[in-house]
């Protein structure tokens, strides 16, 4: 296993499966009376926020508490670091309290990267979304959503046909989807306007669309991407009305899907814009399901990072 | 269960089998009616095998009580790796399948099943995995072969076979299901 995970490039075709595997143990536990196991026990989680983000934190919370790890929450908000401290004295102070993994979201692409290479602190670094960059555990939960429905719950993703719709050109949950997707063998088709496109999305491992009609009817999972007016400070598109008609996925769209095809979002959504409503809390829509997949799937990826020793396995073994 | 679970070192060399198909079969036989014998019948039974190879012969197990007793009895498996205590010592390692029947086991005798007992410290991170899957009425052991060798204070209820070995040597247990034959053999290391 990798010693950080900073994008869900890093993860190769063994290393995802494993993730996925893992999880999927760590889905048993919500049946349990105790919900709760000792992997990390004595062991600090610091989830280091410089963004808001209420979703993700909580459940990187959840999911460090139910390894049994003492977790610190540090928000850039209200913070020493809203009185102008570096990135990296922030890191030698989580460094200085002893950090075994720095959970880390920030707007700057490459945040996370540096925080890891820069050999400030010992810990395992994982990426919680940086800027426009990454967010390899909203991958591998929709990875671990996607397996469980159509594949169920084994091996790899293989054959099926996945498209993302929407604003890719800012979206961290696409690309790191596109990566992670192609890694465990699925077929991506992305979906936007050619605004929302990134430049040298033909180098990708995809299919480009700028119809959302024309892949549908071959999708075995639609991933409908928030439209991002935060990120959006230039005119990408001529009016929300526009957008939501061409790319916006309604109930004539959900009936061209095939019967077993899933609808997924990354939330929070936008509800009437990129999806409707009677589309977001359909049967077929597994978005609550995504947000429980995604404290498993975050357990996985602490257990596998921090629970056991952080140096290689010597290879001859002592019984 | 360690010992078997471990890689040999490339100067181990393979010993001899110290049980064949044929006293596996006859060890499980004999643990199973052990089982049922102590149980008086298997109203209350559970059985739970540590993976990887625990949990096929706590499948064995239960199959040959069912055959005895003419009803199933409730079995699955249970993963210690996060209850272990050399869980730091090792990079993380990949976590077996924990399947508890559908009655859990509150109240009932749950007989762990385990290939080899050695020095215990497996069984003790299955009694606390237990502890947080609920409370059993009484906990019982049952292992294929013991080969001694203890650092804690536990004791098997159910053995296949003693088997007196070396602490630098390694029990491997091969099953048909993983690994296409049925055997025990030792292992020496080479040198020591």
């Amino acid at each position: 296993m990798i010693p950080h995970l900073l994008s869900a490039a890093d993860l190769d075709h063994e290393d995802a499966v494993l993730v996925l595997d893992t999880a999927a143990e760590m889905a048993t536990l919500s049946d349990r009376s105790v919900k709760k196991l000792p992997a990390l026990r004595g062991k600090t989680v610091v989830n280091l926020f410089f963004e808001d983000s209420t979703r993700t934190r909580i459940s990187f919370e959840a999911a460090a508490k139910r390894l049994s790890a003492d977790v610190i929450n540090f928000s850039a908000k209200g913070s020493s670091v809203s009185k102008g401290e570096t990135l990296k004295d922030t890191a030698l102070t989580l460094q200085a309290m002893g950090a075994d993994a720095v959970v880390i979201r920030h707007g700057s692409s490459g945040a996370p990267h540096r925080l890891a290479e820069a050999g400030w602190i010992d810990g395992a670094v994982v990426n919680a979304g940086d800027g426009t960059h990454e967010h390899p555990t909203q991958a591998l939960l929709d990875a671990f959503t996607i397996r469980r429905h159509l594949r169920g719950g084994e091996g790899d993703l293989s054959g099926l046909r996945v498209t993302i719709v929407g604003d890719v050109l800012h979206s961290r949950v696409a690309r790191s989807n596109v990566h992670l997707l192609d890694t465990l063998g699925a077929k991506v088709t992305v979906v936007a306007p050619p605004t929302l496109l990134p430049v040298g999305v033909e180098e990708w491992p995809v299919t480009v669309s700028y119809s959302l009609d024309d892949p549908l009817p071959e999708s075995d999972a639609v991933m409908m991407l928030r439209v991002q007016r935060e990120r959006m400070n230039a005119a990408f598109f001529p009016s929300a009305r526009e957008y939501s008609r061409r790319y916006g996925l309604d109930q004539v769209r959900m009936d061209m899907l095939p019967e077993h095809a899933i609808v997924m979002h990354p939330g929070p959504m936008n509800r009437g814009m990129e999806i409707a409503d009677g589309v977001a809390d359909h049967d077929r829509s597994v978005i609550v399901e995504q947000v429980a997949n995604g404290v498993s799937v975050r357990m996985a990826v602490l257990y596998l990072l921090v629970g056991g020793s952080r140096q290689p396995e010597p290879t001859e073994v002592i019984v | 269960m360690v010992a078997s679970d471990r890689v040999p070192s490339a100067t181990a060399e393979v010993g001899p089998v110290v049980l064949d198909a044929g006293d596996l079969t006859r060890a499980l036989t004999l643990i199973s009616h052990e089982i049922i014998e102590h149980a008086k019948g298997a109203d209350d039974l559970v059985i739970l095998g540590i993976p990887t190879r625990g949990a096929i012969l706590a499948q064995r197990i239960a199959a040959r009580i069912q055959a005895a007793e003419g009803r199933p009895v409730p079995v699955g498996s249970l993963d210690v790796t996060m209850y272990r205590d050399d869980l730091a010592l090792h990079p993380a390692r990949a976590l077996g399948p924990t399947e508890i029947p559908s009655d859990g086991i509150d109240g009932r005798t749950v007989v762990l099943v385990d290939d080899v007992l050695f020095s215990g410290r497996t069984v003790r991170a299955a009694l606390n995995a237990l502890h947080d899957i609920g409370r059993p009425r009484a906990v019982r052991l049952a292992v294929i072969v013991d080969r001694g060798h203890r650092e804690l204070p536990i004791r098997a209820d159910h053995v296949g076979k003693n088997l007196p070995t070396h602490r630098g040597e390694t029990v491997r247990m091969r099953l048909t299901e993983i690994d296409g034959v049925d055997e025990i053999v030792l292992m020496r290391e080479g040198g020591s």
